[in-house]
């Protein structure tokens, strides 16, 4: 007996066999418990409460929602909410933690101090803490309706929120839009060419300008061949408040601001850490080479640098649909706001409204990691 | 005879040294150069002196109430005033010195780990200095009064909370880690979907969860503290990062390591604890202070579901019928406290990279 | 491993285990009642400084100690948001939550819950600022309201510009200070929750002469004491509790000449102080639960004028909460 004991296989063995009774026991206990304790409390179980009325309104949704719909429906419009402030901030966090990150590296002295005392500033503040300050301390220096700030074009500003036109959908908006679409595709096919060329002849194609070139004319084009008429939509004072035009809450603003300006500062130091990575005899075998400093930036450093810097900056991008959730402190009305809090209310079945709540961000930190993955395996210094 | 021609005098190379050049080299090299720093500098003079105007210049100092305010600058009396809600909650007022006094004898702990290289002296006096903070915290014994945690406020409080996350989440991490990088396959999978799951949701969902339904999880009649419920919730939360950046720092280590520490005949947790880990935490020591400064600011969620910490101190105390309309000040003032805790600690961990920089390669 | 069985038996020692016996024998057994209350709204549940808790409700909790323990202080508050109120008493952090909770049929029905009275009469009211020039909530089409989640409230206001055919747009918020603050910011037009709360709220804006409730009250909001399902003694010791100060009130009997009373001839009064009868053994409370009741914490009239009445910030008239013989709705049933 004792000799089987001192076997480590058997050890091994016998050491996961308690592990998984202990587990089981443990989650035996507690459901257990629950049961009874939902039994005796009276809470309704199941998922049926998502067919219910909600009744409540929700201030801005992006999907059709009325008071009569129901709690599902009120999930789809905090998953549609989550989503679209993980992508705006996604994006917005993304070009303004590239100019820090690259700023921190200017040889200006001024510009190089001013970026890093921004890092040093804004990752120390807790997220929470900047939510609060742009939503109550900004919101309250703000006018009211009937004072509101113009801007040209007929961009109004009030603590309502931010008033811009709204081009009508007509088919010279839609051919704007798909013009820009096309300078898209029109860009991978140039690029993959380019590089093709680059490869059998060793001439270089200058991609760049030629993208920004197609950026700007194609859709002018665009517009002035369909009719040259967007017919915005103005935001005008109408009763209490603005309507008409596209009109923006302050509690997405007062998010997206802080929610990017807190994530940029964790991208600005992934770009820096990446380019500074990049060892600098890369640099001088690229200047031996010949290569322009355009060339040398586009073909040597920055290939080695994405490498290094993209993985942390697809993990903020995660923290960033994560802490969106701290929306619930100023009401915007995403997952956690209106379904993990107003619905969870009226319904009062937290263990199914939570775990709902939870498997959507476990669903999409599920599929970042795999697009993490997959860049990780592709991004692999293929050794030859 | 060949003829030589004196050649013309070189001029010296210009001097690159003096401020002149300093700041041609730095600051106005070429165009681009110049437009940003005139940008930036017009930026400064946009931020900088109406923020000096508001906090200082044209600020109020003095007094005690609200009128003592002219209402141009900042009313740092709200501040002064309130300072005791801020630092220390609803604590009750003649048990505050129990709160200075485990402050104060926090520097005699850092002191001794200063002053002591014995390894067994300095977690002595941490385990005791935790014992003694915790007894003065919460009283009850010794003729101290007791204090209930809903009482517990302000910075204290979020002290406390990022204190024994920090602590707590420690020991589970580490074994966690062990877990994850196991051989043992049931062992492995649970640790990697605890650590996972746990990572692959929002901070605030677990504190929901925590205080909503960890309450049915336990018979009825066995409740925990409120306060007791986030502490859960975060410890948990925190020992899968923590998990995670030892795991990392495991990882690190060589395999010969390993295969020393078996030739050695070193049993397993021998193994782990005497010669891996040491060398793993080395590595890991920076992220964890990364990590913990995380911990630090995420403290703040707790007044998400209730608790006044220092965040929702500024929310109370600006609600306070006689201090109306001071929220920035105690918004400006809570961000300079989190601000000077979290800078310190990232400037400490910068340090402790520096002084722990063994290659391990 | 030690330390972690270190620190369970530290988490332990800090987690209340108590039989479940009945909610009597464990609030004896520990010496306090577990109350849930707001915390933060001003005439019903507020801190005055240095941690002490003031309100109607919180009356109503020390109503409850007087009555079980005989000492009204002997309360462990417990400041709860809407969102977690139920929770927190179904879990049993709790015993009574006295929390200006709406009694409605589901909550108690169908959540496991019972209430047990009505400490106030309240309905839902509508507050603007003054140079809106509004009158009337039929003209709020297309407001802005603000609105603290988690309660009836927004339902109500769903249905009332529903059923007027107005727009409207809902701005929610967890907590009754984000609440305020919104609303002072300008964030929307107009506040909304039960009217007792608008006077509370209004004293905590700056300027509140600017502000005012509009006449439409949309929703009936009869708020009082809950429990737990499930404990019948509990539920009836908090009911005549509660009884016993609107009883109190309509025999006379005030914290003053409590007392006096006691040599009172009047065989209610007797009946209600304990005097005579067996009203306390009913509920397995001392004979005297009602005279500790109104000696220490008052009558109801009294709770109701020290903290909301006319003479404080809330200036809040009796209405609907006068006694029944007065016009209003409070209301006893005989102690007999």
């Amino acid at each position: 007996m004792m000799k089987a004991l001192r076997n480590q296989k058997v050890r091994g063995i016998l050491f996961q066999l308690l592990t998984v009774i202990g587990l089981v026991a443990f989650l035996w206990y507690i459901g257990a418990n629950t049961v009874a304790n939902i039994e005796q409390r009276g809470i309704k179980t199941g998922f049926e409460f998502l067919e219910g009325t909600a009744g409540f309104g929700i201030d801005e949704s992006p999907i059709a929602y009325s008071e009569s719909d129901t709690h599902g429906r009120v999930f789809l419009v905090g998953l549609s909410n989550t989503l679209i402030i993980g992508f705006v901030g996604i994006v917005l966090s993304t070009i303004l933690g590239l100019i820090i990150g690259v700023l921190r590296l200017s040889n200006n002295w001024l510009v190089r101090k001013l970026a890093a005392a921004y890092i040093d500033i804004f990752r120390n503040i807790p997220i929470l803490l900047q939510i609060l300050f742009w939503y109550n301390v900004v919101l309250k220096s703000l006018p009211s309706p009937r004072q509101s700030l113009e801007f040209i074009g007929g961009i109004f500003i009030n603590n309502r929120g931010l008033y811009i036109p709204q081009p009508e959908l007509n088919i010279t908006t839609i051919s704007v839009i798909l013009s820009f679409l096309l300078v898209f595709v029109i860009i991978f096919f140039v690029n993959r060419w380019a590089k093709k060329r680059q490869e059998e002849t060793g001439q270089d194609f200058p991609v760049l300008l030629v993208a920004l070139g197609l950026f700007v004319i194609l859709p002018i084009l665009a517009y002035v061949f369909s009719g040259a008429n967007f017919n915005f939509e103005y935001p005008a004072l109408k009763g209490f408040n603005f309507s008409g035009g596209k009109a923006i809450s302050p509690e997405f603003l007062a998010l997206t601001f802080a929610l990017t300006i807190y994530t940029a500062t964790f991208i600005a130091e992934a770009v820096r850490s990446g380019i500074e990575a990049v060892s600098k005899g890369q640099k001088e075998a690229a200047a031996s080479l010949a290569l322009s400093n355009y060339q040398a930036l586009k073909l040597v450093i920055l290939p080695q640098a994405i490498r290094i810097a993209i993985p942390p900056t697809i993990n903020q991008y995660l923290n960033l649909v994560k802490n969106s959730s701290l929306a619930t402190a100023i009401g915007y009305p995403e997952i956690v706001t209106v379904f993990a809090g107003t619905s969870l209310n009226q319904v009062g079945q937290a263990i199914e409204i939570i775990a709902i709540t939870m498997l959507v961000y476990l669903t999409i930190s599920l599929v970042v990691s795999a697009i993490l993955n997959w860049f990780n395996h592709k991004m692999k210094i293929k050794e030859r | 005879m060949a003829v030589y021609k004196q050649k013309e005098v070189r001029p010296a190379p210009a001097s690159t040294k003096g401020a002149i050049h300093w700041l041609k080299d730095n600051l106005f090299s070429t165009p681009l150069n110049v437009a940003m720093t005139v940008v930036s500098l017009a930026f400064l003079f946009w931020v900088i002196p109406p923020f000096i105007q508001w906090a200082y210049t044209d600020a109020n100092f003095a007094g005690t109430t609200r009128a003592d305010c002219s209402g141009d600058g900042a009313c740092w009396v709200f501040i002064k005033m309130k300072l005791d809600m801020f630092m220390y909650g609803f604590y009750p007022s003649e048990e505050i010195w129990r709160l200075n006094l485990s402050f104060f004898l926090f520097f005699g702990l850092v002191a001794i780990f200063k002053w002591s290289k014995n390894i067994k002296i300095k977690f002595a006096a941490f385990n005791i200095y935790l014992l003694i903070a915790t007894i003065l915290f919460i009283g009850g014994i010794f003729g101290l009064e007791f204090v209930p945690t809903d009482k517990w406020g302000g910075l204290m409080l979020t002290i406390a909370v990022a204190a024994v996350g920090i602590i707590c989440s420690f020991p589970i991490g580490i074994i966690v880690a062990f877990g994850r990088a196991s051989e043992l396959p049931i062992i492995r999978s649970v640790c990697i979907t605890y650590v996972e799951f746990i990572r692959g949701v929002p901070l605030i969902t677990i504190l929901f969860m925590s205080s909503i339904i960890l309450p049915l999880f336990f018979p009825e009649g066995m409740t925990f503290d409120k306060l007791l419920r986030a502490l859960i919730g975060i410890t948990l939360f925190q020992a899968a990062y923590v998990a995670e950046i030892i795991r990392g720092g495991l990882q690190s280590i060589p395999k010969g390591q390993y295969e020393a520490a078996d030739a050695v005949g070193l049993s397993y947790w021998q193994k782990m604890l005497l010669v891996i880990l040491p060398q793993a935490l080395k590595v890991a020591i920076p992220n964890l202070v990364g990590a913990f400064i995380s911990l630090f600011q995420d403290t703040t969620l707790v007044l998400i579901i209730g608790l006044f910490d220092l965040l929702a101190m500024v929310r109370i105390t600006a609600a306070d019928s006689s201090w109306l309309g001071m929220e920035t000040e105690g918004y400006v003032f809570v961000t300079i406290v989190f601000w000077a805790f979290c800078y310190g600690m990232s400037r400490y961990s910068i340090s402790l990279e520096k002084r722990f920089d063994t290659n391990l390669k | 491993m030690t330390k972690f069985v270190k620190l369970s038996i530290a988490a332990l020692a800090l987690v209340g285990m108590s039989a479940t016996a009945g909610t009597l024998e464990d609030t004896k057994k520990q010496g306090f009642v577990k109350c849930g209350i707001d915390g933060g709204l001003p005439g019903f549940s507020e801190v005055v400084s240095g941690g002490v808790y003031k309100g109607i409700d919180v009356d109503g909790c020390r109503a409850i100690a007087a009555a079980v323990l005989g000492d009204a202080s002997k309360v462990k508050y417990v400041s709860l948001n809407a969102k977690e109120r139920l929770a927190a008493l179904q879990s049993g952090e709790i015993d009574v939550l006295v929390r200006n909770t709406t009694w409605t049929q589901t909550r108690d029905t169908s959540l496991g819950l019972n209430f047990a009275g009505v400490n106030y009469y309240d309905g839902q009211g509508f507050m603007v600022r003054k140079d809106l020039g509004v009158k009337s909530a039929k003209e709020l089409a297309g407001a802005s309201v603000c609105i603290q989640t988690g309660t009836t409230t927004e339902l109500n206001v769903a249905d009332y510009f529903r059923a007027n055919g107005m727009e409207y747009k809902a701005v929610a918020y967890d907590t009754n200070d984000q609440v305020v603050q919104s609303y002072e910011n300008g964030r929307c037009d107009v506040l909304t929750s039960d009217a007792s709360q608008l006077y509370g709220l209004r004293t905590k804006l700056k300027d509140k002469e600017n502000h005012i409730v509009l006449p439409e009250i949309i929703s009936k909001e009869p708020l009082g004491p809950v429990v737990r399902q499930g404990d019948d003694a509990w539920f009836n010791i908090v009911k005549w509790t509660f009884n016993a100060m609107v009883a109190a009130e309509e025999a006379g009997i005030t914290s003053e000449n409590a007392d006096a009373m006691l040599k009172s001839d009047n065989p209610t009064v007797k009946r209600i102080l304990g005097v005579e009868g067996k009203m306390g053994a009913n509920l397995g409370l001392n004979a005297d639960f009602a005279y500790q009741i109104v000696k220490q914490v008052g009558n109801y009239g009294e709770v109701f004028e020290r903290n909301v009445g006319v003479n404080t910030p809330l200036n809040i008239e009796r209405g609907l909460n006068a006694l029944w013989t007065k016009g209003g709705l409070q209301y006893s049933p005989p102690f007999r």
